[in-house]
């Protein structure tokens, strides 16, 4: 049985329903990184599970608990629930020093002065806050409050964390270590972390499991990182987790063909026989999905390379479009850089097909 | 390893226990029915029922009477004329002060703030034993002086009365105007000056349309202060017949010494009063709306200041000469008279004594006076201030059903004038429904928390705003139950601006005299009260002994108050 279960919720505020009949669950010990666009109600999501947004219907369990059902009129008050959580706005108490905000979960534990000290001690060395013991929050920069919100959440719970979009206000660098602090912490201590984002970056740096939203407040796919990027289930996902080309396909005499507004290409690939419902589609491509072919007939001009360090970010001109190609600086070294100016030949490794957007004029 | 969920059986059913914000929700409904919407209630159902039946008669017997409508017209006429004078004083001042080259603003722009603290009906005393018609002191000299036949001025008179009440009345526009000039982006008037107006255009185009909420604000406070005021009219009004509408109740009360049918009558013209208050505030709002303007920023800048050339140092003697006339000139008065053997002789060393003063400190009814207001003052700051946080807190954070009517329940006093307050309190509390408190402190202390719970309210609200929800929550998730969140977050958080709404009541109410003149008895009188009744039995000097040991209390305690604030500041 999964750890944490949300059955059939549904939230609205007044006319607005943000959530319905939404279901999820999260096995122990992992990381689940819940992703989609701002406002589609993670927030609210995670509030219903803290007990401080009451959902208009559905249950939430956590370790076979019951902390909420509309049915059998359960809601276990917010602190009964002990999750630990990093608000997004950190809500870090302004009149009470680092220590005291960090160790405040543990007083409400009532345990013993000593034992709290040397686990204030521990925590804020492990967010790199140790200095800053004795500070205020006034006196720290907006990063440095979200470490000690995530200090706290640590205190709170050895169980379950929540963290809601809790490293956006940090430098790319510190960033990266809050990630890698976060997952080692998720090894030691075998806490069960959900992890709010909008960043799938984040997302695939961190998660064992994503689940992706849509703006509607509806779960659209689930499943490891790797799911997710090869085999998104619908054109929202594959758009929402990266950079993308679309590339319009044309049924002509039975035949798939490139549609590059000038001329048609024969496609070389196999069209799956679902996408034969007459509709319009389109082949869809992630950037580091092309690659440079000589022998390839389609043909295409580079009009722009930039060094990027670990690859090679190309502006391509592709008939009336322009695309994205991204060339890791290995191949680079293999296959040499295409020089702005010239002509290339293109080869497209795992096509996802769509069923073509309606484009405004 | 922490785990909250220790306890598997910890679900509750929802619905089995009352909570927190529901307890909190009731108490703050009940308490202002009681505070303030039975004492209202009271007066609309004595003015209109008569033997239980509905009847304009008593309004209309009130309007017919010439002694009513002249009340009306006094207190429309020096309302208006009060709220005209004060607005210009307190924008001219708050601009010279405010953005001139004036030497000394720092020191000139606290120096402001006195007539503030300064009670009104000490300062109407003072310029009694000054202009009155009769014996005021100058009017005395300038007789013998000049030989005049008769005295050349006349305090005692509706302009008297409107120029005492400005005196103390213009801080309300000045201080709101000097803070919004502070915040005001500068820019705004060099680019018109860089366009090529000339500094008067300057002022009239930009700079004036630029305050103007601030102004109406403070015009508003002027005028809602100057309709309800009793004292200023009361010391200078009675001995010549002017009277104003809260004055007019007063004198009816006294007057039908407590029977019922004449606090029929004082409920009748406190409709009166409400009806003259409500429509001066409709017709200001139509005069002063205007749309709001976006111009004024939050954060603090340096102005560039308005040189004043020649005009610099006759408008500095001009600031200094107003201090002198309006804080300086009764101060000294009222200490003066308090030092002098008898009323009437010259304000010489030789006729002065200090028996004044043993004799108020050694009665024990100044004593006692002294006693109820510190006891009254202290308590309604105390009341309120919780209060006003609990119904802050209602109206902000839970927003139960209702939370409009909870939130005009409890301005609704500001805008009711004290006298009729006090006339709701009678009603209600002198037994009428069962509970008679009349002569105790306590039915005081009930006028004064409706009084002054709404200046808590202000702060508290205002405070509350700036604590996020989420800082709540965040010690709920941490295992703090909703009163331990209260007590730990949310309280600390707001606990600066409940104490300065402790001495915004605080303050006042010692030197109240509006409610208290028609609520206290035989034991229960207030310092205002004191000093009102030993001037009205011609005791003057006592009564100016008095009014300095007022004086001397309310300024020590202000001084206290800011070395506070100045501490938490510093912090
Ligand atoms: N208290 C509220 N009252 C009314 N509407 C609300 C409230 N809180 C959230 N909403 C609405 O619910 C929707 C979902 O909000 P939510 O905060 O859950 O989004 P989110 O996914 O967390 O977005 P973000 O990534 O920007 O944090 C939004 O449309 C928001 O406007
Ligand atoms: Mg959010």
């Amino acid at each position: 049985m999964a750890y944490v279960r949300f059955e059939n919720i549904s939230v609205s505020y007044g006319d607005n329903q943000v959530l319905k009949n939404f279901s999820l669950s999260l096995e122990k010990n992992e990381i689940m990184c819940l992703v989609g666009p701002s406002g589609c109600g993670k927030t609210t999501l995670v509030r219903c599970l803290l007990g401080l947004t009451r959902p208009d219907e559905g249950e939430i369990y956590v370790d076979d608990k019951c902390l909420f059902s509309s049915k059998r009129r359960i809601n276990v008050p917010a602190e009964r629930r002990g999750i630990g959580i990093v608000f997004q706005d950190y809500a870090v108490w302004p009149h009470l020093t680092v220590k005291d905000n960090v160790a405040y979960p543990m007083r409400k534990q009532r345990m013993k002065k000593n034992e709290i000290d040397r686990r204030v001690k521990d925590v804020l060395k492990q967010v790199s806050m140790s200095e800053y013991i004795n500070h205020l929050p006034g006196q720290l920069s907006g990063g440095q409050q979200q470490r000690v919100a995530i200090a706290r959440a640590l205190m709170s719970s050895d169980d379950l964390i929540v963290l809601d979009e809790p490293i956006t206000n940090l430098d790319a660098k510190l960033r990266d270590q809050m990630l890698n602090e976060i997952r080692d912490i998720q090894r030691n201590i075998g806490t069960t972390i959900f992890y709010i984002t909008h960043d799938q970056k984040a997302a695939l740096h961190l998660g064992d499991q994503l689940a992706i939203m849509n703006g509607r407040g509806e779960l659209v796919q689930i499943g490891s990182d790797e799911d997710i990027i090869l085999r998104p289930k619908s054109r929202f996902i594959f758009e929402f987790i990266g950079v993308t080309n679309f590339i319009p396909l044309k049924l002509v005499n039975s035949e798939y063909k490139l549609d590059l507004g000038r001329e048609m290409i024969p496609w070389p690939e196999q069209v799956p026989d679902t996408m034969a419902h007459g509709k319009p589609i389109e082949m869809g491509t992630r950037p580091n999905d092309i690659t440079f072919d000589d022998a390839s007939p389609i043909k295409a001009k580079v009009k722009r390379a930039v060094f990027l360090g670990s690859e090679y970010d190309y502006f391509i001109e592709l008939g009336n479009m322009e695309i994205r190609l991204q060339q890791s600086t290995l191949d680079a070294a293999l296959v040499g850089v295409a020089k702005e100016g010239s002509e290339v030949g293109l080869r497209f490794l795992n096509p996802h097909y769509y069923e073509a957007k309606r484009r405004e004029a | 390893m922490i785990n909250l969920r220790r306890n598997k059986d910890l679900a509750a059913v929802e619905g089995r226990r009352i909570g927190l914000d529901n307890v909190m929700t009731a108490l703050a409904f009940v308490l202002l029915l009681v505070i303030v919407v039975i004492p209202i209630s009271m007066i609309i159902y004595n003015a209109f029922f008569h033997e239980g039946k509905f009847t304009f008669n008593l309004i209309v017997e009130q309007l017919t009477r010439s002694t009513t409508l002249s009340s009306m017209w006094n207190t429309i006429k020096i309302g208006g004329l009060v709220t005209l004078f004060g607005t210009i004083m307190g924008v001219f001042y708050a601009w010279l002060l405010g953005r001139s080259n004036i030497p000394g603003k720092k020191l000139m722009r606290s120096l402001f703030t006195i007539p503030y603290m300064f009670p009104p009906f000490l300062g109407a005393m003072a310029w009694d034993l000054l202009l009155n018609g009769r014996s005021g002191y100058l009017n005395r000299w300038m007789m013998q002086t000049f030989n005049l036949s008769s005295a050349p001025l006349n305090i005692n008179t509706i302009w008297g009365i409107v120029f005492v009440e400005v005196s103390y009345y213009f801080p309300f526009v000045f201080m709101q105007v000097v803070s919004a000039l502070e915040r005001m982006d500068p820019t705004l008037e060099e680019s018109a000056r860089i366009a090529g107006a000339k500094q008067g255009t300057v002022i009239r185009t930009i700079t004036l349309p630029l305050v103007v909420p601030a102004i109406s604000a403070g015009a508003l406070l002027i005028l809602i202060s100057s309709l309800a005021h009793f004292g200023v009219p009361a010391i200078l009004g009675f001995s010549q017949g002017i009277f104003t509408l809260p004055t007019r109740i007063f004198a009816v009360i006294s007057r039908s010494g407590g029977s019922f049918e004449g606090i029929r009558q004082a409920a009748a013209l406190s409709i009166l009063l409400v009806v003259v208050v409500a429509l001066a505030l409709l017709l200001q709002r139509k005069v002063l709306s205007s749309g709001g303007y976006d111009i004024i920023k939050g954060k603090s800048m340096r102005p560039t200041l308005i040189n004043l050339r020649g005009a610099r140092i006759p408008l500095f003697i001009l600031a200094l000469v107003t201090l002198a006339v309006i804080v300086m000139v009764p101060l000294i008065m009222i200490f003066l008279v308090g030092l002098v053997r008898a009323y009437g002789l010259p304000l010489i060393p030789a006729n002065f004594t200090l028996a004044n003063y043993t004799r108020i400190l050694t009665t024990s009814g100044t004593l006692d006076s002294i006693k109820n207001s510190l006891i009254l003052a202290i308590s309604a700051g105390i009341i309120s201030m919780t209060l006003g946080t609990l119904i802050a807190y209602v109206v902000q954070k839970i927003k139960p059903r209702g939370t409009g009517v909870l939130e005009i329940l409890s301005v609704l006093p500001y805008s009711i004038p004290g006298t009729v307050l006090a006339i709701g309190v009678i009603l209600a509390w002198s037994g009428s429904l069962g509970i008679n408190l009349y002569n105790t402190l306590w039915i005081i202390l009930v006028a004064y928390i409706a009084r002054y719970l709404s200046f808590s309210m202000k702060t508290s609200s205002a405070a509350l705003l700036q604590v996020h929800p989420s800082l709540e929550e965040a010690a709920r998730t941490c295992g703090a139950t909703h009163t331990e969140s209260l007590k730990d977050i949310t309280l600390p958080l707001i606990r600066p601006a409940m104490i300065s709404g402790f001495f915004l009541i605080f303050l006042p109410a010692m030197r109240e005299v509006t409610t208290s003149v028609l609520l206290y008895g035989p034991y229960t009188r207030t310092l205002g009260v004191q000093i009102y009744s030993l001037r009205d039995a011609g005791m003057m000097p006592q009564a100016a002994a008095l009014g300095s040991v007022a004086i001397v209390l309310i300024i020590v305690i202000n001084a206290i108050v800011n070395a506070i604030t100045a501490d938490r500041k510093g912090v």
